[in-house]
């Protein structure tokens, strides 16, 4: 299968090549197998996948994907509310990768196919502008905090009276707290997200270190950042001391944005709730407070979701690995269905719908991002 | 083609014109609206910037719009059309100038 990405190289590959030299040393000297680290972001798979880069890993090392892809941890009552909300006639507006992720009784894409008003946009300020007409348009918001922001950010902008929000906004530091102390997690430290923590700051994950004595490093998402990263990471392993790493100071300070933290936690507060597939996460979810009830659909609609459940799940999403994929414990070749049952034209689960959702990074770039894979299933 | 939510990515900027909270930026030659209410520094016209569904999130320092940039380039120039990487990117300058109406 020819790589849908066609031909993108390291821009440094001398930096390349010592690194992974570097990579490799690291690893063997630590003196065990494996070693496995956790990264929490569609990007660094999406880049990990596209460069092949698991071939130029040491073997020793696993690096596993978590629970890093918004959509894909959005949970089935989450898309029941939107769903509900079209079936009552109101107009819904989300971004194009939730249309397809499935409900109880299926996804938003089954109801615009059957007449409901449902607008893909780009940003939640889109939302805002298809509401100043005046019908009432909700914005079904999905995203980690980063993108919480900008919904924050419009909310603070004076939006009309007739746009709400149903905010499925998700808070990534709690989540990697439950998967490090998942029974029998292996996980030894944890890549963050360069971006991400732009706006957080890397301070972020401080609390988490103390807590959990796993090292966090931050690392861009270029192939030469996060074999750096990755570098960083088994260093700090070895050390003994575990500690938060910037490995993307170009990018990433300890103190993050202070503007874009200010407007979400103005708008948002936190609250416990369900990650698909994965837990209940104390903290784990984002949610309008008090004072922006106005604009809280879920304070002025009565969304009825207990109509759809009366549906039974079909049989294949009961083979749907989703949840263990993105709880770090399987992998896409784990699951049976993964590019026979469900592939990306006709997805069962959430991790073959989006495009930062691990079953579709590694169908999309060949299904094997790992070349020894390959020698492994000949 | 499928849109982004989540970011990792975003993508780049030169800001050609500042009006209160929008900013004027160049995209590779695609001059769109971004808000710049929430980034991290004051920004005047020929900054860089990284942004995020239609907000500019972080001003780049001078000295790292080369590095920034670079990835970029070679996404956008030599990617297949469905390389899931250059659609989020592209995805990203469609999201500026989503809210000019």
């Amino acid at each position: 299968m020819a790589s849908p990405g066609g031909r993108l190289e390291f821009r440094d590959v001398a930096r390349g090549a010592a690194l992974t030299e570097a990579l490799a040393a690291r690893v063997t000297s630590l003196g065990r197998a494996p070693v496995s680290v956790m990264h929490v972001c569609g990007s660094h798979e999406q880049a990990i996948a596209k460069f092949g880069l698991r071939a130029a890993f040491p073997p020793e090392l696993r690096v596993i994907m978590g629970p890093g892809c918004p959509v894909c941890v959005t949970d089935v009552p989450e898309v029941d509310e939107a769903v509900a909300l079209a079936r009552q006639g109101v107009r819904v507006a989300t971004y194009g990768d939730m249309l397809r992720v499935p409900g109880t009784a299926g996804s938003l894409a089954d109801e615009r196919g059957r007449g409901a008003r449902i607008d893909v946009v780009y940003g939640a300020a889109q939302a805002v502008e298809l509401a100043r007409g005046g019908e009432p348009v909700v914005f079904f918001a999905s995203g980690f905090e980063t993108t919480a922001v900008a919904t924050a950010a419009v909310l603070l902008a004076d939006p009309p009276a007739s746009f709400s929000v149903l905010s499925a906004h998700k808070y990534i530091p709690p989540v990697m707290e439950i998967v490090a102390e998942m029974p029998g997690s292996a996980i030894e430290g944890f890549l963050a997200a360069g971006h991400a923590a732009t706006i957080t700051g890397w301070g972020v994950f401080e609390r988490f270190v103390e807590r959990h004595r796993l090292p966090v490093v931050v690392a861009g998402f270029e192939p030469l950042d996060i074999l750096a990263g990755l570098v960083r990471l088994v260093e700090v392993i070895a050390s003994g001391e575990p500690r938060v790493d910037n490995a993307f100071p170009r990018c990433v300070t300890r103190e993050g944005n202070p503007a874009a933290q200010a407007a979400l936690w103005r708008v948002f507060e936190l609250q416990g709730g369900r990650w698909r597939g994965i837990a209940h996460v104390p903290n784990g979810n984002l949610r309008l407070r008090d004072e922006f009830a106005a604009w809280d659909a879920r304070r002025r609609y009565a969304i009825d979701v207990a109509a759809l459940w009366d549906h039974a799940p079909a049989a294949l999403v009961a083979q749907c690995q989703c949840g263990d994929i993105m709880a770090g414990i399987a992998s896409p070749h784990d699951c049976a269905l993964f590019g026979r049952d469900c592939t990306p034209d006709a997805p069962v689960g959430a991790c073959m719908v989006s495009a930062e959702g691990t079953c579709k990074i590694w169908h999309q770039y060949g299904g094997h991002p790992d070349l020894r894979e390959i020698r492994r299933r000949a | 083609m499928q849109r982004l939510v989540g970011m990792c990515l975003g993508v780049p900027g030169r800001i050609v014109s500042i009006d209160g909270d929008i900013a004027l930026v160049d995209f590779w030659g695609v001059v769109k609206p971004v808000r710049i209410d929430v980034v991290d520094a004051p920004v005047a016209p020929g900054d860089y910037v990284l942004n995020h569904v239609g907000f500019a999130i972080r001003r780049i320092s001078p000295e790292d719009v080369a590095d920034t940039l670079a990835l970029y380039d070679e996404l956008l120039r030599r990617a297949g059309a469905g390389d899931l990487m250059a659609a989020d990117v592209r995805s990203e300058i469609d999201a500026a100038g989503s809210h000019d109406g």
